[in-house]
């Protein structure tokens, strides 16, 4: 999309009239030109994406109105919460994103790099609280159709923090340790703009963090006010069975499904199949039916966190050029291009949160 | 001043020897990472020709095996894998990146008067992500053989023990490429136009190239978004496609199709601009009908999302859905009989020269038009309940893709040739090879419409013996059609080591790529050329052998030169 954006071009020709303008393509006219072939560019590519997310919002609507009642049942074990949460920590990233477009275009060097910082830190901070979302449901074995365990029919699960969470974040753990290292080289040697790009990545690699605990502390928040609402009633439901902890949870609704369900369903029924009698969503959840929802769950948030991972690669190398101060009144195309890269993320995740977290 | 007005424009275009582009540097990297568009294309040319010839060596095969009605030499297992990667290479790896990528690459830039495509990098990506899903995508189907098909339909693919995860990601590589492609024609097309050039003054091959890039970029998502989706199905088991778990192997056929019609068209649209270069040119006599030719091909390009229910009239859909797609089906017809009359047209008291482009588009427009009929008999729901899955519709789409396409493709790269490589071949020898393609084709392919009617179903490795003598008939013509593409391929190596030296405009055309020398210099013109009418044959004249067509008439003032 950017791929132009500095073109050395092997048969230097053409560069002596443009002279003054560094990053002018040799095979473009003039700035404008460049720029609105840039622009066109990035919105076709948008429209790609689009496109290539379109499939799973047809295979949403089509699986949704074939099997409204696996929707239904399995959307509870999503926390809108922390969806909520994330919700808000995009909307914040496209401001500063939008922000640092203006700033670029002003040829504010320091503004833009800070811009361009509080992007990919909310960012990471997304990815952070993506994670804690994604190993609870892998403990749970709230996992693609395939491989989903019935909720109904689970054994014991330990409480505490996922193991798969240790996976995930080494990643980032490995980042925060290197661009330490490389932060710390930086400023000793008093190198001020290796620094400028150390820094923010090292910021960055920590609000992954952030998100992590961030999503812990809603999770265990959460839990414990679940807990102590159902703490009188767990006692006396031994008998109960089924029926009235999935109608509880049916008539809640709202509630996300972890740890309130789990203490529930592991008092009343630790290892007694479903019986005859058992409610219909019991029978919802039989035989895999609700794994469909949480194929379609993995697969458009999969996408999406893979955009956002995307959309962190070319915002670090925008800083990196941002702190070589490249951008000004005249060039500040490849910003554009990637704030509108940046907006449409955002935007699908608008769409995949109400369709995802809130329609019951 | 007078003096001046009476020069030939040519003369303006002329280009040093040395900055050819071909040779203007030098060694293995100067071309492995150019950014020039020329190369570019060229290197497609070389890449999209040497999957033809896999693949078209697999369809030898493939023939000769079926000479017999029992086994001959390969068991029914080996005979899915080799339609599987016959078909699968010539779709993803030849007919689709044929004409926009390499022709298009080369010619789109050059007919626009501009120096280069919008995004020379994501060109060359583009080039390479090519490279790299045919190495994977190969080494994939060969590793232990796909035997899917190149729909990859559910459930069989989701359950056989063929590599169809590698597979689905090369596709999903090379679709990147063709979306980057696309995107770059858009993009050049739209913002670097020369001043004077409107749209309505644009080359055919322009608009058609246009409209396949919007498909391109329009559909292809869907494709990968799909593949990516069986994947999962694979890997994950996410149930979508499979009824186990509440999924529908229906639903794959759809989001295929979406994709997989629209590539239709891809396929057949730049192939149609190609015709409307070559008929109009050979001819010299102006395209008749300009703007509906334009808006035809835009309207294939839209209409062509509409209609891929009908790949699936037999799986199950609703009545009424069916006779919806059915109806829109027949839609297309109009646009691509549109082109059809208005190339006819074109010829009608034009100055006719058989030249081995003009034969090929002769050949195009035949066959194009059996394809293109033939297949309201598979649009129609009665009797294509009778055809569905036989050769009648294996003939249709060779008729469509290689009749249409092939040729179309050759009878390109026959015209563009001296502009490419700045030699003239041998026109005896062209024609020769244009006879051997042309009945070699319909020998193939005439017969397996005779025998899908009669029952014979496609794929099948065996057969009963009434249908052995068509069999026969078929595959001495693919022999031929074979020999014939040999002979073709001969002719342009034979006119690289000794053809004689192209002139800028052998052939008399009128389009901006003619004016700068065969090769063209590596940056296309010196100066911003003069814009005429596409196809306006008038002002040209010609010299000799030596020199082809020049301009005698200078409607406009000296271009002003520009430094560069």
């Amino acid at each position: 999309m950017t791929s132009h954006a500095h073109d050395s071009h092997d048969a230097g020709h053409g560069h002596g009239e443009h002279g003054h303008n560094p990053f002018l393509a040799h095979h473009f006219d003039d700035p404008e030109q460049q720029f609105d072939s840039g622009k066109l560019g990035i919105w076709l590519f948008l429209v790609t994406e689009v496109l290539f997310f379109s499939g799973m919002f047809c295979a949403y609507a089509l699986y949704r109105s074939l099997h409204p009642e696996v929707f239904t049942f399995a959307s509870q074990y999503l926390n809108e919460t922390l969806g909520a949460f994330n919700t808000g920590v995009l909307l914040f990233s496209s401001l500063s994103m939008a922000w640092g477009v203006r700033c670029a275009q002003l040829r504010q060097r320091t503004g833009l790099v800070i811009c361009l910082a509080i992007t990919l830190g909310c960012a990471a901070m997304f990815l952070g609280v993506k994670a804690i979302e994604y190993t609870h449901k892998w403990d749970l074995g709230l996992l693609p159709a395939g491989e989903y365990i019935s909720q109904f029919l689970q054994p014991a699960h330990h409480a505490g923090i996922s193991p798969w969470l240790y996976y995930l974040s080494a990643v980032p753990a490995l980042c925060v340790l290197g661009f330490a290292a490389w932060y710390v080289v930086a400023v000793t040697t008093g190198q001020k703009r290796t620094a400028e790009v150390a820094g923010p990545l090292l910021v960055t690699a920590l609000c992954y963090f952030l998100g992590v605990f961030v999503g812990i502390a809603f999770q265990n928040a959460e839990a414990a006010s679940k807990a102590a609402e159902h703490g009188v009633a767990e006692h006396g439901v031994a008998e109960h069975g089924v029926a009235e902890h999935a109608s509880v949870a049916h008539d809640e609704g709202h509630d996300h499904a972890g740890d309130e369900r789990d203490d529930v369903m592991l008092v009343s029924h630790s290892d007694v199949p479903v019986v005859p009698g058992a409610p219909e969503l019991a029978a919802v959840d039989q035989a895999g039916g609700a794994g469909v929802f949480f194929s379609i769950y993995y697969c458009m948030t999969g996408v999406h966190a893979v955009h956002i991972l995307g959309g962190m690669a070319v915002l670090a190398w925008l800083l990196v050029r941002a702190t070589k101060d490249h951008f000004n009144e005249e060039y500040f195309g490849p910003v554009d291009y990637v704030g509108l890269y940046w907006h449409l993320v955002d935007l699908i995740w608008i769409y995949l949160f109400p369709l995802l977290y809130l329609i019951k | 001043m007078s003096a001046v007005a009476t020069e030939p424009t040519h003369s303006h275009y002329e280009s040093n020897e040395a900055d050819n582009f071909l040779i203007n540097s030098k060694g293995v990297l100067s071309w492995a990472l150019t950014l020039d568009h020329k190369r570019i294309g060229l290197m497609y040319l070389v890449g999209v020709m040497s999957a033809f010839f896999v693949a078209g060596i697999l369809a030898l095969v493939l023939r000769t095996e079926l000479m017999t009605p029992d086994q001959w030499f390969l068991t029914t297992q080996q005979y899915n894998q080799v339609f599987t990667l016959h078909g699968a290479i010539m779709v993803f790896l030849f007919i689709i990146p044929s004409v926009p990528a390499a022709l298009g690459n080369f010619l789109v830039p050059v007919m626009l008067g501009a120096k280069d495509v919008a995004f020379p990098r994501l060109n060359l990506g583009s080039f390479y992500l090519w490279v790299a899903g045919a190495i994977f995508f190969l080494s994939a189907m060969l590793y232990t053989g796909l035997d899917t098909g190149w729909t990859f339909y559910t459930p069989y693919s989701t359950q056989t023990r063929g590599p169809v995860v590698a597979a689905t990601m090369g596709v999903f590589i090379l679709g990147f490429s063709s979306i980057f492609t696309g995107l770059n024609f858009i993009v050049t097309i739209n913002t670097m136009r020369p001043p004077g050039m409107t749209w309505f003054k644009m080359p055919l091959f322009l608009w058609a190239t246009y409209a396949t890039a919007i498909i391109q970029v329009l559909a292809t998502p869907v494709l990968g978004i799909t593949v990516l989706l069986l994947a999962a199905e694979r890997v994950f088991h996410i149930g979508i496609f499979d009824p186990a778990y509440n999924g529908d192997p229906v639903v794959f056929q759809h989001f295929f199709w979406f994709y997989s019609h629209p590539a239709v068209y891809i396929m057949i649209l730049p192939a149609m601009g190609i015709i409307s270069e070559v008929m109009s040119v050979h001819c010299h006599k102006s395209i008749f009908g300009y703007r509906f030719i334009a808006y035809s091909s835009i309207a294939i390009a839209l209409f062509g999302f509409l209609v891929w229910g009908h790949h699936m009239f037999t799986s199950g859909m609703a009545e009424v859905t069916t006779i919806v797609f059915s109806a829109l089906t027949f839609t297309v017809s109009i646009p691509s009989a549109i082109k059809v009359f208005n190339w006819l047209a074109t010829m009608y008291k034009g100055t006719v020269q058989l030249t081995t482009p003009m034969c090929y588009a002769l050949s195009f427009i035949f066959l194009f038009t059996i394809g293109g009929l033939t297949g309201l008999w598979l649009g129609a729901l009665s009797t294509d309940r009778h055809l569905h899955d036989t050769y009648f519709v294996v003939a249709h789409f060779h008729y469509v893709m290689v009749g249409g396409t092939l040729v179309g493709f050759l009878s390109g790269v026959f015209h563009w040739w001296p502009k490419m490589t700045g030699k003239m071949f041998s026109e005896f020898w062209g024609i020769v090879s244009c006879w051997f393609v042309f009945v070699g084709f319909n020998l193939t392919f005439l017969p397996q419409f005779v025998m899908g009617s009669r029952g014979m179903p496609r794929r099948y490795a065996r057969y009963v013996e009434e249908f052995q003598d068509l069999h026969q008939m078929s595959t001495v013509g693919a022999y031929l059609l074979g020999l014939g593409l040999f002979v073709a391929l001969g002719v342009l190596l034979h006119s690289l080591r000794s053809g004689k030296k192209a002139p800028a405009n052998p052939w008399g055309a009128a389009t901006l790529e003619w004016q700068c020398s065969s090769p063209p210099p590596f940056y296309n013109f010196q100066s911003p050329p003069t814009v005429n009418e596409p196809y306006d044959y008038l002002p040209l004249v010609y010299r000799d052998a030596d020199r082809g067509w020049e301009y005698v008439q200078q409607t406009t003032p000296a271009p002003k030169p520009v430094h560069v």
